[in-house]
């Protein structure tokens, strides 16, 4: 039956904070990056899409490298820390943070943008004319016309972030109770021959991604387009 | 008071290029084709469009120039679109209340109840926005925006993608705006007949460029006015359209004409009557004996030089109003007609503009 370690319910309580962490802040970063996109095509915009869609198709490995550089004691962002009398971010769950949120970035703007697309200008020009500054339009157009653009985006991110293991092996290494989480516990059992372990928890993350992915899936089919009483 | 704009714009295969001032009293109608820039320039007063050395005035408001740019939402326009742009997320009422909410108190000059009844929205409160008609949902819009109690209507051929009835059901709600809520309004069409019906203005817009503003007397004046490019040549008369009588047939009132028409409709005290010049006939003895219900004496004012083999006569009304003939060159040889003569105008056929 499904016994687990301490070692491994650890694991589980840091992949959950990840994820959570990750979807709030990129929810806050990746609305005003979508939204930008969506208003319009030039090249700059071309070029930040690229920049957005590159963990994509790099290897993980590719980014967690150059993000352990950076935040490292030697490096840019971690060697100005320690400088400031702050450590650096290497092997830390901060370090693992900001990895997951550039690494998932894709996830939450690319739905978003299309959710703001499709929503167009229109609306945002009525409300407009009927006297909704920015913030009211905001708040009273995009918000509920891109609703399931935030739920699929939201939903993504947080099971991407689930997933995650190649940057997190390479900026958090294998720090319990700090950067120890799902994917790489896993990696560590099955090092260890201890397949069985390995099973429980891999079967748990299947059913867990299933389960999210299912009922976001259902809730969002069941809703046809924007229909209100 | 007039709303003065200045603007250019380049696009390519486009070029707007105006530098005008259109009268904010009752209905101005900007006339063209389709793509010849009509819509820029309402995004332009609007503020949607940006062009960066456009000149907007409202009266004494100053909305752009040089730096300052005061956007949409401090405008206090009410834009009606071509197609239905309710907010899909709201309801009927939720719709409805969108601007007023967002009226300062003292800014209010309408209360929802009073619109609502005005323009018949009651019985479409309780619906699903899904379920309206197209000429329902432009009604809401158009209650929306007065809901805002705006300066100024901008209203972008809020007809061209409705069908005949629904038209016709629109266009009272229309025709009372700058009388019943004393509105000035922008209106943005290539219907010659919505114009001749709406219109107390016509900016006549060709190729990014305003070529002249005119009431619509003048523009129904002269012989090449473009609102003729459908239909040739005509007249309007602006009267009262009284009951239908015994016979069937329904008076039109204007000053000391009366003629009859069909029935359609009821009652109107504000009527718009469209005379085509091909449906009038001349003759020289005062007609007896005949079928056509409406002749009327008047004196040639004008020939107008043959076209084609065609000549319009244009005649003075007793009441002064013009009345327009088409004719061919042959006839009006024939009965030797010059300014000056008196002459009987029988009308073939007349259309209530709706």
């Amino acid at each position: 039956m499904l016994t687990l370690s301490p070692e491994d319910w650890t694991a589980i309580g840091v992949t959950l904070r990840l994820c959570l962490f990750t979807t709030l802040i990129l929810l806050g970063i990746g609305t005003p990056i979508a939204l930008w996109l969506a208003a319009g095509n030039s090249r700059l915009r071309s070029v930040v899409q690229a920049l957005v869609a590159l963990p994509l198709v790099l290897p993980p490995t590719v980014l967690g490298f150059y993000l352990l550089l950076t935040l490292g004691p030697q490096g840019w962002v971690g060697g100005t820390l320690q400088q400031l009398g702050f450590d650096h971010l290497a092997f830390t769950f901060s370090g693992i943070l900001i990895g997951s949120v550039i690494y998932s970035l894709p996830f939450t703007v690319q739905p978003l943008q299309q959710a703001f697309r499709q929503a167009g200008r229109r609306p945002l020009e009525v409300a407009a004319s009927l006297g909704a500054g920015p913030m009211d339009r905001f708040f009273s157009i995009t918000l509920p016309l891109a609703r399931s653009g935030f739920v699929i985006a939201a939903t993504l991110t947080f099971a991407h972030t689930l997933g995650e293991f190649g940057v997190i092996l390479m900026i958090g290494g294998s720090i319990p109770g700090e950067t120890h989480v799902l994917s790489t516990t896993i990696f560590a059992h099955a090092e260890a021959m201890n397949y069985a372990a390995a099973h429980r928890l891999s079967l748990l993350l299947i059913g867990a991604a299933f389960a999210v992915l299912f009922v976001v899936y259902l809730a969002n089919g069941r809703r046809s387009p924007v229909v209100q009483p | 008071m007039t709303l003065k704009v200045s603007a250019r714009l380049q696009h390519p295969g486009f070029a707007l290029d105006i530098d005008t001032a259109l009268p904010t009293q009752g209905v101005t109608a900007v006339f063209g084709r389709s793509g010849c820039g009509k819509t820029s320039l309402l995004r332009i007063i609007a503020g949607i469009e940006r062009s960066a050395d456009a000149q907007v005035r409202f009266g004494d408001d100053v909305w752009q120039s040089g730096r300052k740019f005061v956007p949409l939402e401090r405008r206090r326009i009410g834009l009606v679109f071509q197609e239905a742009s309710l907010l899909p997320h709201l309801g009927v009422r939720d719709n409805l209340l969108y601007g007023y909410q967002r009226t300062p108190q003292h800014l209010r000059r309408l209360e929802p109840d009073k619109a609502i009844a005005q323009l018949g929205l009651e019985p479409l409160l309780q619906r699903n926005i899904d379920q309206l008609s197209g000429g329902e949902r432009q009604r809401i819009a158009l209650g929306r925006a007065l809901l805002s109690s705006p300066q100024l209507l901008l209203l972008d051929e809020p007809l061209s993608a409705l069908d005949a009835p629904s038209k016709r059901d629109i266009l009272p709600y229309i025709e009372q705006l700058a009388g019943n809520f004393d509105v000035p309004v922008v209106y943005v069409s290539h219907a010659a007949g919505e114009i001749e019906r709406l219109a107390d203005h016509v900016a006549f817009m060709r190729d990014g460029k305003i070529d002249a503003v005119e009431t619509l007397e003048q523009a129904l004046a002269r012989p090449d006015s473009p609102l003729f490019n459908d239909e040739g040549p005509a007249t309007v008369l602006h009267g009262e359209l009284r009951s239908t009588d015994s016979t069937g047939l329904a008076c039109f009132q204007s000053g000391s004409l009366t003629l009859r028409l069909p029935a359609t409709g009821g009652p109107a005290p504000l009527a718009r009557l469209r005379i085509r010049a091909r449906d009038v006939s001349l003759a020289l003895d005062p007609p007896t004996r005949i079928s056509i219900l409406n002749h009327l004496p008047m004196r040639i004012q004008t020939i107008r030089p043959p076209c084609d083999g065609r000549v319009v006569v244009e005649g003075r009304l007793p009441d002064g109003q013009l009345l327009l003939s088409e004719i061919s060159g042959w006839s009006c040889q024939e009965l030797g007609l010059t300014p000056g003569t008196l002459i009987y105008a029988l009308i073939k056929a007349v259309s209530l503009l709706d």
